[in-house]
């Protein structure tokens, strides 16, 4: 039996009168890759903007229902600490230009003004580019701008800048579309790693991708969600017609 | 640290302060003005006596000064900002030599206005001065003329740099369509891109107007200061501002005072509306000014 | 139908080439007499003395500039105290809110204020510091200045952070970084060399202003270094000695020139040249 780590009910999202998201009621497991699919516009990266509370940011933004994050209702707690136990990785890397790879991972603290011990920082900013399988590659480069570094190493780095946070939730908002083959494929063994450690939803337009990493499967559609299940059932015989003809391509 | 609601207050105290410096400012020459105003009335801007042993004080010399010499200068730097701007915008294939000109027209803008006055004061008035004599005029060597072309060559980069903004605006296939119709570059110019880029152009105009309305030591130091209302191009005069700058330390008395604060109220209002005229047509045509 | 030969519109098009081209040149051909001219009259005055002396009275030989100097500097140092934190909040507020009537106002005010002439903000530093102080001051000469400065500096900090890509924001705030951190010290250290230009456009502005300082600061011979009484400053200086009749003053404003007008133009020089390298890779 899988535990919910995330657990969203009837939540409605709207942008002014223009409702994006109907009543959706979704648990996420723990420590599983849940893919987030559907067309363009659908409502998905509303979704995930909505978990961890960025959607509010747009002016005429505001939502009904309820999030419970470990039984606690994130829209009744402060959305900054909401935000530092809910990652996100967005579509297009963005590292901080003007740091080093060390403090853009611990950015987070820094930021914050959270002060910790040089060897504590050390420790987290290793483990954490370790865990984004970053570490390798950088360690004797800790202190340069993140700049020079190729789209999907700078992915990786914000990768790792999530993680430094400790979050219990990662979000990750089509993390590859941005990047050649390669290093997506670099990234989609690191999402499968990393859910030991973290529960992972992942926003795709990617169907394959989907298919290849993900434990669960949610399909949404004109911001209504059509269908939830484990991804080997969801995909091999979808319960819900509009799923079957997304899978098949007739609309995407 | 701060909530974020403190902290959107302060960067909307900072707007607001802006704002408030404004009507403080406008309010400020408004109430200093005041003695003279309700003394004068609407005749201080048509009375053309200035006497201050008399207390009599009127606008109407430097008004003509002050729209005389911007004329004049408009009229002079228009000949050689269109077509920098026209050259900028069209004819320079070579980045070094557009960089090296663009440079050069910004660094007229940079040089401070006293400088202008000094070189306008020893340079310019010599020869102005050899010039009179030959046409048989007094031989001041300082007055309007000398300050219109000491204030022309002032503004040129104002207008330039707006005008080649805008000409840049326009649209390659416009062009591209006129060319291809066998016009003549000049004639693509002419008919295509001025009339396109011709309000902008005439924004950039407006603003260097402004400019020109309010510059104070070139003119200062070039003009001849004569609080008469100028007979010819040749005569010395004063402007709105130059006044203020020769009178302002010496004025004994309330009301003299109140006078000189009043033409830099009425100096303020009119550089204002033209300045705000033009970056209106410049933003609807689309420019970053 | 009678259509002009193909000839004579190409003569016409060779000729308005060759005017624009003549007149374009013609336009620098001041900058170039101004450079000149300076140089030459000025450089002759320049030495140790020139610089570090005080002015002397009419008839003496020598003297030099460094009350000018040092007033130049403590004038620009008043108004970019005064114009520095109230720009860059200003530019912040404008900057992050793009729409809104305070903010549309606001943007007003700082166009208004960056057209008024000179000689106004001078009236108005006189109304409201020297009279109600009761004497001219160095702290009424810099506030004049630093009015000046204030809509370069809002300006240039409102154009730099509108360029910072949203995505940095977002970034930031995803960490669960509050919106004041976010802004002080995410966006503004990404858009410190803009800023930096501004403030630095901002001198060279007022650096060479002598209108506004006219009624305030007022000018003086001697050394001045405190706030609270009138001071020298090169612009100001140039101006008095250039309109004086005495020829050993007209000496000693060439060299002033030179030293301002290689301040001001190196100041406007340098910061083209370095825009271009600051610029923040995103």
């Amino acid at each position: 039996m899988e535990s919910t780590v995330l657990k969203i009910e009837k939540f409605s999202a709207f942008f002014g009168e223009n409702q994006v998201l109907k009543e959706v009621s979704l648990s996420i497991p723990q420590n599983r890759i849940t893919a987030i699919m559907g067309p363009s516009g659908c409502g998905k990266t509303t979704l995930i903007r909505c978990i961890n509370r960025m959607h509010e940011l747009i002016p005429d933004a505001r939502v009904s229902g309820k999030i419970f994050l470990d039984h606690e209702d994130i829209y009744a707690t402060d959305p900054i600490i909401v935000r530092r136990q809910i990652g996100m990785v967005f579509q297009k890397p963005n590292p901080f230009p003007m740091m080093s790879i060390y403090d853009n991972v611990i950015a987070g603290y820094n930021l914050n003004g959270i002060r910790l011990a040089k060897d504590e920082k050390d420790k987290i900013v290793e483990e954490s580019l370790r865990k984004s399988a970053l570490w390798e590659e950088v360690k004797g480069a800790l202190y340069r701008r993140g700049t020079f570094l190729s789209g999907g190493q700078q992915q990786r780095l914000c990768i790792a800048r999530a993680l430094a946070m400790g979050p219990a939730v990662l979000l990750l908002d089509e993390p590859t579309s941005a990047l050649d083959p390669k290093a997506t494929s670099h990234i989609e063994e690191l999402i499968v790693q990393l859910k030991e450690t973290v529960s992972i939803i992942l926003v795709t337009h990617n169907m394959a991708q989907a298919a290849r990493v993900s434990d669960f499967a949610a399909f949404v559609y004109l911001g209504e969600l059509v269908e939830f299940g484990p991804s080997g059932s969801v995909f091999t015989a979808p319960r819900d017609k509009r799923t079957e003809a997304y899978l098949t391509g007739k609309f995407g | 640290m701060l909530s974020e609601s403190s902290f959107r207050k302060i960067l909307s105290a900072a707007g607001v302060f802006i704002l408030l410096l404004l009507v403080a400012i406008f309010f400020s020459l408004l109430i200093a003005s005041l003695p003279a105003i309700q003394s004068f009335g609407v005749r201080f801007l048509f009375s053309s006596t200035w006497d201050p042993v008399k207390s009599e004080f009127g606008a109407f010399p430097f008004l003509v000064g002050t729209l005389a010499t911007s004329f004049f200068a408009l009229i002079i730097s228009v000949v050689f900002s269109i077509p920098i701007s026209i050259f900028l915008g069209e004819y320079s294939v070579q980045r070094t030599t557009a960089t090296f000109i663009k440079s050069m027209v910004e660094l007229l803008a940079g040089v401070p206005s006293v400088i202008y006055g000094f070189c306008g004061l020893f340079l310019l008035a010599p020869l102005v001065r050899i010039l009179e004599m030959k046409l048989g005029v007094a031989p001041y060597g300082v007055g309007i003329f000398t300050a219109s072309l000491v204030l022309s060559i002032m503004i040129i980069p104002y207008s330039a740099s707006i005008g080649r903004e805008v000409i840049s605006l326009v649209p390659s296939d416009l062009k591209e369509a006129a060319l291809s119709l066998g016009a003549t570059r000049f004639e693509v110019i002419r008919k295509v891109i001025l009339p396109y880029a011709g309000s902008g152009i005439v924004a950039g105009i407006l603003l260097s107007l402004g400019r020109a309305l309010g510059e104070t030591m070139a003119v200062t130091m070039v003009i001849g200061n004569s609080n008469f209302i100028p007979k010819s191009i040749f005569s010395p005069a004063n402007t709105l501002a130059s006044v203020i700058a020769n009178e302002f330390t010496e004025a004994t008395g309330s009301l003299y005072l109140a006078s000189l604060i009043e033409l830099g109220l009425v100096l303020f209002i009119v550089t204002t509306i033209i300045n705000l005229i033009g970056k209106l047509i410049i933003r609807r045509m689309g420019v970053e000014v | 139908m009678k259509e002009p030969s193909i000839r004579r519109r190409i003569i016409y098009d060779k000729s308005f080439k060759t005017v624009i081209i003549l007149l374009t040149f013609c336009s620098i051909l001041p900058m170039l007499f101004i450079l000149f001219f300076i140089t030459s009259k000025g450089i002759s005055a320049i030495n140790w003395n020139f610089l570090t002396q005080l002015p002397r009275p009419v008839g003496e030989i020598g003297g030099g500039i460094s009350n000018a100097i040092i007033g130049t500097l403590m004038l620009i140092g008043i108004g970019t105290a005064f114009s520095v934190p109230v720009g860059i909040l200003a530019g912040i507020f404008l900057s992050e809110n793009r729409k809104g009537k305070l903010a549309s106002l606001t943007r007003l005010s700082v166009e208004t204020l960056q057209g008024v002439p000179s000689i106004v903000i001078g009236i108005i530093a006189y109304i409201w510091l020297v009279v109600s102080m009761g004497s001219f001051s160095a702290l009424s000469g810099g506030v004049a200045l630093g009015l000046m400065m204030l809509p370069v500096i809002i300006t240039a900090t409102e154009q730099t952070l509108k360029l910072i890509p949203g995505s940095l924001k977002e970034a930031s705030l995803a960490l669960g970084v509050s919106y004041p951190r976010t802004i002080l010290k995410v966006i503004l250290p990404a858009g410190v060399s803009g800023i930096a230009t501004g403030i630095l456009l901002s001198i060279a502005r007022v650096a060479g202003e002598t209108a506004p300082l006219l009624f305030t600061a007022f000018g003086s011979p001697f050394m001045n270094l405190h706030v609270l009484k009138p001071i020298n400053s090169l612009p100001l200086m140039i101006f008095n000695y250039a309109t004086s009749p005495y020829p050993e003053w007209h000496t000693l404003a060439w060299g002033a020139s030179f030293i301002l007008i290689i301040l001001v133009l190196g100041l406007n020089l340098f910061t083209k040249v370095v825009t271009k390298r600051w610029k923040v890779q995103f």
